[in-house]
């Protein structure tokens, strides 16, 4: 049985801590409004370029030529996984998600004979595949010092992995990231993007004339279409992870204020016993007299 | 009104720009080219310069850092990777554009492009 002091202790330190989680919710809350302007924000560029995008490649596709991005290596042997992740915890299930999905992914392909090589954003994505996958890490670009994600960031990535393909390193190229649906769901997703995806289905028909040639555009576009494929998944990481912090946020309070209920109620009844015992012994020591 | 066209700026971060213009100037790689309704559907690439939209209150002026631009008959889009109202540039952004030359043809043309615009710009 704790003693009254503790209990004082236990409920003081319970109290200070669903202050830190309270607050860490409404940060959270306040940082996933800008993650989600800043979504909203990329939504028309990224909408046009898929479209112009989609048109160029799906033509392209129909000849059977164009750049690598497009057409890829000839082979499938090596796969790149980009994994994006946060660089904070505290933030429930959302960096263990992404990783569990890429792990799979780098399992499946493995048992497919294939060559597997990790690339991490973000601190906690490489923590949570260093222990079995550390030795497929070629690569780790820290964003721990970036305040607000910018197209510039998600250039630096993309001018990582183009590098890396020019040089033959890899074969095909998967984005790990976390789709953004509402505060309570963020749904882990992987994306290829390299070789490029030829949409199924023919976009407008509208016919372009193109300056310069088709091919020369393409080729201008598709390093474009990597960088704008990193950029969507970092904010839509971005308003994930804030999402996920905010519900994780909300349940740690939540827990918090239960227990702190909970404690209270022990606290007065070892009150009350204490009490009753005090009395107890004052009349047994009357009576006594 | 048919003799306008839907003029929309766009880069990855931000939109900039989104009006009925008369006509817009942009800078295509292989030269300005002006868009008015009902030009022919074209999809050009850009150079580093100054995009210049006609609208109902007068001229608008943007800096594109390149990127490229998709004309219907009736609407003019422009994606750029950055861009910026043309008061609002600074060297510091210009800077910020320069990439590291690697020798080849299109390094050097870009940088050429980019040192015209600043001698347009005076900064």
């Amino acid at each position: 049985m704790p003693s009254l002091k503790d209990l004082k202790n236990r409920i003081e330190s319970v109290k200070s801590t669903r202050k830190i989680t309270k607050a860490m919710q409404m940060v959270a809350a306040a940082k996933l409004r800008r993650a989600q302007e800043s979504a909203e924000a990329s939504r028309p560029y990224t909408e046009r370029f898929n479209a112009v995008l989609a048109g160029l490649t799906a033509s392209a596709a129909e000849s059977g030529q164009g750049p690598k991005l497009l057409t890829g290596t000839g082979s499938d042997q090596t796969h790149l996984l980009v994994v994006m992740t946060a660089e904070r915890g505290l933030c429930g299930g959302f960096n263990g998600n992404i990783a569990k999905l890429a792990r799979a992914k780098a399992q499946e392909l493995q048992a497919a004979g294939k060559t597997v090589k990790i690339l991490t954003v973000g601190k906690k994505g490489r923590e949570a595949l260093k222990r079995d996958l550390g030795d497929l890490n070629v690569g780790h670009v820290d964003l721990s010092e970036v305040k607000r994600i910018g197209y510039a960031n998600a250039q630096d990535v993309a001018n990582d992995v183009l590098g890396r393909f020019d040089g033959g390193e890899f074969d095909v190229a998967w984005l790990f990231y976390s789709k953004f649906q509402s505060v309570i769901s963020q749904i882990p997703t992987a994306q290829q993007i390299i070789p490029a995806p030829v949409p199924e289905e023919a976009a407008d028909s509208t016919f372009y004339d193109y300056e310069p040639d088709e091919d020369e555009i393409l080729a201008d576009l598709l390093p474009k279409a990597v960088a704008t494929a990193i950029f969507a998944g970092l904010l839509e990481n971005g308003a994930s992870e804030q999402g996920a912090r905010m519900s994780a946020m909300d349940n740690a309070t939540r827990n918090a204020g239960e227990m702190i209920d909970k404690l209270t109620i022990e606290f007065n009844r070892s009150r009350q016993a204490v009490i009753t015992n005090e009395l107890i012994e004052i009349i047994s020591g009357a009576e006594a007299l | 009104m048919a003799d306008t066209l839907q003029f929309d700026l766009v880069s990855p971060e931000r939109k900039l720009a989104s009006f009925d213009a008369t006509e817009v100037l942009i800078p295509g790689a292989e030269g300005d080219m002006t868009a008015m309704a009902d030009h022919m559907p074209v999809i050009t690439t850009l150079r580093p310069g100054i995009v210049r939209a006609k609208g109902a209150d007068g001229d608008q002026e943007y800096v594109v850092s390149g990127g490229f631009a998709e004309i219907t008959g009736t609407t003019l889009s422009v994606l750029a990777e950055q861009a910026m109202a043309k008061g609002d540039v600074d060297a510091a952004f210009l800077d910020g554009l320069a990439t590291e030359g690697d020798g080849s043809d299109a390094a050097t043309k870009k940088a050429a492009d980019l040192a015209a615009l600043r001698s347009e710009l005076g900064v």
